[in-house]
C-alpha cells in the first residue's frame, strides 16, 4: 500500500507556515503586520517562519517604506504556489481515507 | 492508530486553511442587520421628504399657481440636508451592527480586507456623489434618483469581490431599478424608497437569515 504521508510537504507541517501560505495564495501582497494580526502570533515567531519559507523559495519579500517606517510585504512565488497546491491535494487524499 | 491521528490532523489543517483564506481575502463580518437599519432610515427619509418637505412646497404651489426660483432653492437645500442626514444615520447604524458582528467573530473591523472593501465601495460612490452634485449645479434634478441607484449598484457589484458575494445581487437590483427609473423620471422618490428602503431591508433579512440566525 502506498504511504499516504508521502505527498505531504514537511515544510507545511508547521501551523504558522501553513497559515502564511494559505493567506498568501489568495492575496497578491500582504504586510508583516497584517499577517501577524491574522495568524495571532508574535513578531519573532512569525519572522522565523517567514525566513524559512523565503529560504525554500516559496515566498518573496519586498522591503519598502511608508514615511520612515519600514513596511515589509510578502507574496507567494510560482514554486510556493505549486508546493502548496500539492500539499492540499495530499491532505485531501488523507481525509478521503477517513470516510 | 497513528494513521488515524494523521488523518484528523489533516482535517484540522484543511479547516484552518479555509478559514484563513476566507478571512484574509474577504470581509465577512458585514451584518444583515446593517442592511435592515439602513433600509429603515432610507424609508423614513423618503417619507419625511414626501409628507413633510414637499407638503409646504405643494401648498405654496397651488396657492400661487406657479413655481418660484426661491421656493425651489429652499426645497433643494432641505432635500440635500435631509439626504445627508439619512446617509449619516444609515452609515452609522450599518457601521454599528457590523462592528458588533466583527467583535463577536473576533475579527478586526479595521483590517487589510475591510480597508480594501471600503476603498472599492468608496470609489464608485464618490464618483457618483460628485456626478450628482454636478447635475444639481446645472439644475438637472430629474436624474438624481436614477443616478443614485445606478452608482450605488455599481459600487456594490464592485465591492462584492471583497465581502460575502451575495451583495452582488443587491447591486444588480439597484442598477436595474435605476435604469427603469431613468424612463420614469417623475417617480424618483418612489424608486429611491424601493431601492434604498425596501431592497435594503429585504437583503438584510435574507443575509441575517442565511448567516447570522444560527449563532
Amino acid at each position: 500500500m502506498k504511504n499516504p504521508i508521502t505527498g505531504l510537504n514537511k515544510i507545511f507541517d508547521n501551523r504558522i507556515r501553513l497559515g502564511v501560505m494559505s493567506i498568501l495564495v489568495v492575496n497578491d501582497e500582504i504586510s508583516f503586520n497584517d499577517l501577524k494580526q491574522m495568524l495571532e502570533v508574535t513578531d519573532g515567531n512569525l519572522a522565523t517562519h517567514l525566513v524559512s519559507l523565503e529560504e525554500n523559495g516559496y515566498i518573496k519579500v519586498h522591503k519598502g517604506f511608508i514615511g520612515r517606517k519600514t513596511n515589509t510585504t510578502y507574496s507567494v512565488t510560482k514554486n510556493g504556489e505549486k508546493a502548496f497546491t500539492d500539499h492540499i491535494s495530499a491532505l485531501e487524499n488523507m481525509i478521503k481515507g477517513i470516510k | 492508530m497513528n494513521e488515524q491521528n494523521q488523518q484528523l490532523e489533516s482535517l484540522q489543517d484543511v479547516k484552518d486553511i479555509r478559514r484563513l483564506m476566507e478571512r484574509s481575502s474577504r470581509f465577512i463580518s458585514l451584518s444583515g442587520l446593517s442592511g435592515v437599519a439602513a433600509g429603515v432610515f432610507g424609508l423614513a427619509g423618503a417619507a419625511i421628504a414626501r409628507y413633510v418637505v414637499f407638503k409646504d412646497y405643494y401648498a405654496e404651489y397651488s396657492e400661487r399657481g406657479h413655481f418660484e426660483g426661491k421656493d425651489f432653492q429652499a426645497l433643494k437645500l432641505q432635500l440635500i440636508v435631509l439626504a445627508a442626514g439619512v446617509f449619516a444615520a444609515a452609515f452609522f447604524s450599518a457601521f454599528y451592527f457590523t462592528w458588533r458582528k466583527s467583535n463577536q467573530q473576533g475579527n478586526s473591523l479595521w483590517s487589510a480586507v475591510s480597508k480594501r472593501l471600503f476603498l472599492n465601495l468608496a470609489i464608485p460612490l464618490a464618483a457618483g456623489g460628485l456626478f450628482i452634485l454636478g447635475m444639481l449645479q446645472h439644475n438637472e434634478w430629474r436624474f438624481v434618483a436614477p443616478s443614485c441607484l445606478v452608482f450605488y449598484g455599481l459600487a456594490l457589484v464592485n465591492a462584492s469581490k471583497y465581502t460575502l458575494t451575495d451583495i452582488r445581487y443587491l447591486g444588480y437590483c439597484e442598477i436595474i431599478l435605476g435604469l427603469i427609473n431613468m424612463q420614469r423620471t417623475g417617480y424618483g422618490l418612489f424608486f429611491w424608497a424601493i431601492g434604498f428602503g425596501v431592497l435594503h431591508i429585504a437583503y438584510g433579512i435574507v443575509m441575517w437569515w442565511k448567516y447570522e440566525r444560527v449563532q
